[in-house]
């Protein structure tokens, strides 16, 4: 395939559905959640659900169980390359269009099912991930950070200990900052029983190569939702504080093996999660982007200025520089994205795309929500419109999945040829 | 579907450039920066390569089709090498491409056959003005139609080998909008200044300053004819050269200070060991590879021929100028006062860097 910039059907189609829902189910009830933080979404999470279930997108589960056989039974026709990574994105970025913090709480395996996918075994996969098929609408989440670890994950202190004699892991510690943790965790009526992953170290002394993630499921004795945090932004969204004390898991539930060698594969099992979500992290950030690049070029030509392109710069007004400035690093960012998730889809290993499509929308999201509210002025520090909030919403996308610096760090030791020891 | 592989032929194309760049162009830059002389056998074994000649078909003597995809990596590789050799060796392609793109069929016939037969040879355009808001769109040179002939007045600069050109594309305001117009050597009313330009950088590129003091050209040497043509995809092609050019200065600039930071040790690590650099490094490869896909869309979609992808022209040469002066300037940085000494390419990519916000109109895919 040449280089071509046609985005394909698929992709287009999912925009143009998309849009509706992000207008009618989101947009409309943005202001309220924000305003409402840890109240749930139930009709747009229940409207998902349905939504997706009629699409036939609900179980992550791997689908072919028979081999050479497609989803109907029928034999697989022509292998042509996947472009499901480049749906997910325009679907992340469409839905962050619409509140970035309501994306958050789509129903589905998220980042704990991301996990599974990436470090679990095919009768894991198929174990913990069909259930997203099901009646109810259901979440996953992923614990890594602690109250002590943050970017530094391999500091982690959450420990697993096998206990011989039931054949169980013991879990113990204390996880923060968890997307979803609620949803996933807690056993609303409302939802299907969910999971989170726990990452815990089953050997302190081995470090990095000690870390191996669990699976726990909703309402496993010992563990509690202790705190839900009061945000910045993204208030839609729970973010959990969740303490395991003597909480028993099952052996078989963890991912990747139970014994340590003196490899990295636990931790590589995290790090490749991140080459998979970080543009997806991306995407959603310049969802954020849009929308409020979007709204100040609506309200600029409310009031009649018309953005000049083909300009020199020099006879440009500095409100028309800031929005083509603006257009620029959002479409240079949007592709770097795309890229990375046309890497994954046809199976090219891009970590340094996925982490440099992470940096440059990071930097992206951020200035452009701040330059819109700066140009808008009042009218972009009110709470009467939404430009304020995707000022505050659009912060996160340089925090989580690695903060702007953390994946700086991964592309300069990609293109230095460097190991952790040698670029700390 | 969305794709980043170059084809088999275009990878075969890049990597014969690529050759000349590092082989021929780059040792011979400093040189031709300091002395001001491009030697001829450089450029014409750059032409042999035969970018314009691939571009063109066979019907006017070519032996291919013009792609600015093509093109933009073809610069952009070329553009690794050394700019000023970049922009002598393309020179003639902004006297053909324009007229392969907007021309009538007599102009094609008239003049692609003779810009591509033999040798490299002085053919090229005149678009930029000595004003500080200069603007491809609102030229000050004029044209005005008198009878059977275009009057052109005014004064262009930067104009590349326009001393020995056998003729030159004029662009001039033709009642508001930009349009070329063929100017053979020698017309009556067209001076070529004696005194090279000189500038802050491209010292190997000669460049002229030309006089149009109403210069008449019959009407059918308005670009595309009588009716003349739509400029917007000429100045898109020329927009994407230059993002392109952009890219493969600053993908030199930042290859060097990488090398150099691995190599150069200070408190007992080597600098690309610091995070303070490292860092640097990280933005400057994100911002390239930013640049490079804004770039390629642009001229993917002229390529498209549609809607010529006007606008994505425009951000990507806008951006990339911004960009390669970002990672120029850092390169310097990273070297520190070895940097600033002309011992180093670096220096020179700095001030080729400032320049891609006013060269528009050096390069065209």
């Amino acid at each position: 395939m040449p280089i071509e910039f046609e985005a394909p059907k698929p992709v287009v189609q999912t925009q143009f559905v998309l849009k509706t829902v992000a207008e009618e189910m989101m947009r409309s009830r943005s202001r309220y959640f924000d305003e409402h933080e840890h109240e749930i979404p139930w009709d747009y999470i229940e409207f998902m659900h349905t939504a997706m279930k009629a699409m036939g997108a609900g179980s992550l589960a791997p689908k072919d169980k028979g081999k050479g056989q497609g989803e109907n039974g029928g034999e697989v026709r022509e292998k042509r390359p996947s472009i499901s990574y480049q749906i997910l994105a325009t679907q992340i970025e469409m839905l962050s269009w619409g509140d970035v913090g309501m994306y958050l709480t789509t129903p589905g395996g998220g980042l704990g099912a991301a996990a599974v996918q990436a470090a679990g075994t095919p009768e894991q996969k198929v174990k913990f991930l069909e259930r997203f098929g099901g009646e109810k609408p259901t979440l996953a989440a992923m614990c890594m950070t602690e109250a002590g670890a943050g970017s530094d994950t391999a500091s982690i202190r959450t420990r697993a200990v096998l206990d011989e004699k039931t054949n169980e892991w013991v879990l113990n510690g204390e996880k923060i900052f968890v997307t979803s943790g609620d949803k996933a965790f807690t056993e609303y009526e409302k939802l299907g029983k969910g999971f989170i992953v726990v990452w815990a170290s089953i050997d302190p002394s081995a470090g990095r190569a000690g870390m191996r993630a669990f699976v726990v499921e909703s309402g496993t004795l010992g563990v509690r939702v202790v705190k839900l945090e009061s945000k910045m932004g993204i208030r839609v969204s729970d973010t959990a504080q969740i303490s395991l004390i003597d909480a028993r898991v099952p052996f078989d539930h963890i991912l990747g093996s139970a014994t340590v060698e003196k490899t990295m594969t636990g931790f590589k099992g995290a790090m490749a999660t991140f080459d998979a979500t970080r543009p997806l992290v991306a995407a959603s950030g310049l969802g954020v982007a849009r929308a409020a690049l979007e709204f100040l070029k609506e309200k600029l030509a409310e009031n009649g200025i018309q953005i000049r392109y083909g300009l020199p710069r020099q006879k440009l007004t500095s409100v028309e520089r800031d929005v083509i400035d603006m257009e620029i690093m959002l479409k240079s960012a949007w592709l770097m994205v795309i890229k990375a998730v046309w890497m994954a889809d046809n199976k090219k290993s891009n970590a340094l795309e996925a982490s440099m499509s992470k940096v440059k929308a990071g930097d992206a999201c951020t200035k452009i929500t701040q330059k819109v509210v700066e140009i808008l002025g009042p009218l972009g520090y009110s709470r009467e419109f939404l430009a304020e909030k995707w000022f505050r919403d659009a912060k996160i996308t340089d925090i989580y999945e690695g903060t702007g610096q953390i994946n700086r760090l991964v592309v300069a030791r990609h293109i230095l040829g460097y190991s952790g020891k040698e670029l700390r | 579907m969305y794709s980043f592989e170059p084809t088999e032929e275009q990878q075969m194309l890049v990597e014969a450039v690529e050759k000349y760049a590092g082989n021929d162009l780059r040792t011979a830059a400093r040189e031709a920066e300091e002395s001001g002389e491009l030697q001829g056998k450089l450029i014409n074994k750059g032409w042999e390569i035969g970018l314009l000649q691939a571009s063109i078909p066979e019907s006017y003597g070519g032996f291919g089709e013009r792609s600015a995809v093509t093109g933009a990596l073809a610069v952009e590789e070329m553009a690794f090498g050394d700019l000023a050799g970049t922009l002598a060796v393309l020179t003639p392609s902004l006297f053909a491409t324009p007229i392969l793109l907007a021309g009538s069929e007599e102009q094609k016939q008239a003049y692609l056959p003779r810009v591509i037969e033999g040798n490299w040879t002085p053919f090229t355009a005149a678009l930029i003005e000595h004003a500080f808001d200069f603007d491809p769109n609102s030229l000050k040179t004029y044209a005005t139609l008198r009878g059977d002939q275009y009057i052109l007045s005014g004064e262009k600069v930067f104009v590349p080998f326009a001393r020995n050109a056998e003729a030159i594309l004029v662009y001039a305001d033709l009642d508001g909008l930009t349009q070329g117009f063929i100017v053979p050597k020698e017309t009556v009313g067209i001076t070529i200044s004696a005194e090279r330009e000189k500038l802050m950088s491209l010292n190997g590129l000669p460049m002229y300053r030309v006089k149009l003091d109403s210069v008449s050209v019959p009407v059918a040497n308005r670009l595309g004819g009588a009716s003349g043509h739509d400029f917007g995809p000429v100045l898109a092609a020329m927009r994407v050269a230059n993002a392109a050019a952009a890219v493969g200065v600053a993908n030199a600039a930042f290859e060097y200070s990488m090398n150099y930071a691995k190599e150069r040790e200070a408190f007992g690590v080597k600098i690309a060991q610091k995070q303070a650099v490292a860092f640097m490094l990280a933005e400057m490869r994100t911002e390239i590879e930013a640049s490079r896909l804004l770039t390629w869309e642009a001229a993917w979609k002229l390529d498209q021929g549609k809607e010529y992808g006007c606008t994505e022209a425009y951000f990507a040469a806008t951006g990339a100028a911004d960009m390669a002066m970002m990672v120029t300037d850092r390169a310097v940085q990273i070297l520190g006062g070895h940097g600033y000494i002309r011992d180093h390419p670096v220096e020179m990519w700095m001030r080729n860097g400032r320049g891609f916000a006013m060269f528009t109109g050096l390069a065209i895919v």
